[in-house]
């Protein structure tokens, strides 16, 4: 069976839990670090790491430490996963060897389910494929609670109703696209979705039944109260054709274009970014820009995610 | 082999047209395992065994084209023995092995291993071997001697058999014997990676989508090449398309009919029943990545699903095959993507068929054996099988059109678990089945 407090996609998680997070979020955020320390004092919690990732895995390892945890990476250069034993079985093992939660990053879509399954452990869900990365849709929601003045500690239906969220570039390959878009809708935010065809099938619209595409980036961006841009997911693009000089002169995300058609709007971008490509280094660095603010916001909610997965009080 | 007398059982029988128009119970004879005689009741005489069968239908055993027994080389999965006890516990009677076997079953030594009694099959045992040399794509197989030793049709199915002139040479070959290449329709060329059917669904779980023009392609371009063979050899090609999935191939098959070229198709019963939904059942409490739910081809739309339905009703798909696929837990426990493609299904197929296509869409009962006996038989060319003429094998079942249950894959008689259907409401049970007058399976 699959543990209640795991979090595998972020479209099974109900508002009301999206609020809970929240508020455990703010909760822990205002904690001196001294009793936050002891929250999680003596749990063990695994990270498991079939794929590498700096700003995920520090923030969560980050989290658990903060928290008092104790925490085992098993990375794909370190273990037994390189030997080619088997996720259910590397899952057990962690099982036996005591682990409380595992936090599992994977390149093969739909890991997290067959890990919360094969064990009964929480299982945090920290991207898997190109299918989900729920605890980035959390934390780019309190981003933009924040940053646009709203109330960060809860949300309903109506949270972020006025909010035009654009996403903008290779959705086809994003777990962040597609948590986001399925989320941020349920709250009341409009999100139009932009790219080219190549990167963004129009199925892509069926992730929500409120989502809209719309192909062209300085429309989409004329309604933006928050510009999330993508990277280009060069390894993920065997057999699509795509010029990248057109993709920048259609799609990246300029000084020019931003204060042209969205002078006010947040820039958001859950990384890695490639400055030049999708976004140019100066609109990254510019006080539109909520990219730092993310990486803050990522630290606060996975700390609630795993208080939550250990069912810890705080 | 003593005498047994089936008593006032309501005959079905497609292939001469028996009890497909009135309800009247008749007693069947069977003699050193053939029919001897089928008569009003009463009127036949004793005989040394009896079995009552009022209130059933009584019907020839329903024939597979298409089922994969694992043995040689993956008997953890499936052998002989246990696949064909399977297929008699869903009425089946004749089974067709495929040859992706370890190894491939491509040469008359192999088949005769397979065919040889020591496998223990329970019931008629058939097998198409590899239309080429370890199914690899390139040289074919020597379809002469294969078919001197039993071979019913040829086919590399697990995988196409991709190169044009190879395909040509194959239809070519197997026409002068008068057996059918059956193919598996797909263009690999465009399904690298995927690992379901290519759509909205695939598009939420973030997996790589096999088109329908993926299959759809390869028929096209397989019913191309029986008009050329026609037109220029001389010959008339058999074509049996197997699993068919999508609406697009299915008119494929459809404008070849009637343009008069021999093509034949089958469809198997997790695509008239379920769709690429059935990976994503969240929203219903269900699970998503559901392995037991990954096979080839995919489960497709609701659109394509009601395309096999529709083509099921009005002729186009001649037959139902399960493409009854076994595969070992600890294959199927692992991520989407690695899983290993295939569902049990020898028996689910009866139960499926009767709910979805007779309840559901009004297929009669007479069809329903059609698809799955006769029409089979007649693929593969079996006179004294998969009807009810005076003199054919008692190839039979005795089955309770309208019985209810639910089908449990742990109760399998298979030796994998690997079905979508565990849990699932199934309509008409199996009482018996007989192989050549002996009682093979009984409820
Ligand atoms: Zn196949």
């Amino acid at each position: 069976m699959i543990h209640h407090s795991s979090l595998l996609s972020i479209d099974g998680l109900p508002i009301t839990e999206v609020a809970r997070i929240l508020s455990l979020t703010a909760r822990i955020a205002q904690m001196p670090a001294a009793e936050r320390s002891s929250i999680l004092a003596g749990r063990r919690i695994a990270l498991l790491f079939y794929e590498s990732s700096t700003r995920t895995r520090t923030s969560f390892e980050l989290a658990a430490k903060s928290l008092g945890a104790t925490t085992t990476l098993v990375s794909d250069k370190s273990s037994s996963i390189e030997k080619g034993e088997s996720l259910k079985d590397t899952g057990l093992t962690l099982r036996a060897l005591g682990a409380e939660c595992i936090i599992l990053r994977h390149p093969a879509s739909g890991s997290p389910e067959l890990l919360a399954r094969m064990t009964g452990l929480p299982v945090l869900n920290a991207g898997d494929g190109m299918h989900q990365h729920p605890s980035q849709a959390l934390l780019d929601l309190r981003t933009i609670l924040t940053r646009l003045h709203l109330d960060p500690t809860t949300v309903d239906e109506q949270s972020l109703k006025g909010v035009t969220v654009v996403i903008t570039g290779d959705i086809r390959h994003s777990r962040v696209a597609r948590s986001n878009a399925m989320l941020l809708p349920r709250l009341g935010a409009r999100v139009l979705l932009c790219g080219p065809e190549p990167l963004l099938p129009d199925h892509a619209s069926t992730l929500h039944p409120s989502i809209e595409i719309v192909r062209n980036f300085d429309a989409a961006l004329k309604q933006a109260s928050v510009a999330m841009m993508l990277r280009i997911q060069s390894e993920r693009l065997a057999g699509l054709q795509l010029d990248l000089a057109e993709y920048i002169a259609r799609y990246q995300l300029n000084t020019e274009r931003l204060a042209a058609h969205a002078p006010n709007a947040l820039v958001m971008h859950p990384g890695p970014m490639i400055r030049g490509l999708e976004i140019e280094g100066a609109v990254a660095d510019s006080p539109n820009s909520a990219i730092e603010d993310q990486v803050a916001h990522g630290l606060a909610i996975r700390s609630a995610l795993l208080v939550r997965a250990l069912g810890a009080t705080a | 082999m003593t005498d047994l007398l089936i008593r006032n059982a309501h005959i079905i029988d497609p292939a001469t047209n028996l009890g497909t128009q009135e309800a009247a119970p008749r007693d069947l004879l069977i003699r050193a395992g053939r029919i001897a005689a089928i008569e009003a009741p009463g009127v036949l005489p004793k005989a040394g065994e009896e079995l009552d069968a009022t209130g059933l239908i009584l019907a020839p055993g329903l024939i597979d084209v298409h089922v994969h027994l694992r043995e040689p080389g993956q008997t953890y999965k499936e052998t002989i023995a246990t696949g064909t006890r399977a297929a008699a516990a869903g009425g089946f009677t004749t089974v067709v092995a495929m040859p992706n076997t370890i190894p491939a079953n491509d040469t008359v030594d192999k088949l005769h291993w397979m065919l040889s009694p020591e496998r223990n099959a329970v019931v008629h045992l058939l097998a198409m071997p590899a239309a080429t040399l370890g199914s690899l794509g390139e040289a074919l197989s020597d379809y002469e001697a294969l078919a001197k030793a039993g071979a019913v049709g040829f086919t590399d199915d697990g995988k196409p058999v991709l190169e044009d002139h190879v395909m040509r040479a194959a239809l070519v070959a197997a026409a002068r014997l008068g057996l059918p290449i059956s193919q598996h329709a797909e263009d690999t060329r465009l399904t690298g990676g995927c690992s379901m059917n290519h759509g909205p669904v695939a598009f939420r779980l973030g997996l790589r989508g096999m088109t329908i023009e993926a299959e759809s392609n390869i028929v096209e371009r397989d019913i191309q090449l029986l008009r050329d063979i026609e037109k220029s050899d001389k010959l008339r090609p058999h074509l049996h398309v197997q699993h068919v999935s999508t609406g697009k191939a299915i008119q494929a098959i459809r404008e070849a009919k009637q343009q008069g070229l021999h093509v034949t198709c089958e469809a198997a019963p997790h695509h008239f029943t379920l769709t690429d939904e059935a990976l994503d059942t969240r929203e219903k409490g269900g699970v998503a990545f559901n392995t037991n739910a990954k096979m080839n081809p995919p489960l497709r739309s609701e659109l394509d699903r009601l395309a096999v339905i529709e083509a099921l009703l009005d002729g186009t798909v001649d037959c139902i095959a399960t493409d009854h696929a076994p595969h070992a837990a600890h294959e199927k426990e692992v991520e989407f993507e690695r899983a290993p493609n295939g569902i049990t299904g020898l028996e689910t197929a009866l139960g499926l068929a009767l709910r979805i296509l007779h309840r559901d869409h009004g297929l009669s009962l007479a069809r329903i054996l059609a698809l799955m006996s006769t029409n089979p038989a007649q693929i593969i060319h079996l006179k004294d099988r998969g009807n009810l003429t005076i003199g054919s094998h008692a190839d039979l079942i005795l089955f309770s059109p309208t019985a209810e249950w639910t089908y449990s894959a742990q109760a399998s008689l298979s030796k994998s678990k690997n079905s979508p259907f565990d849990g699932t409401p199934m309509l008409g049970q199996i009482h018996a089945t007989l192989s050549e007058g002996r009682i093979v399976h009984r409820t």
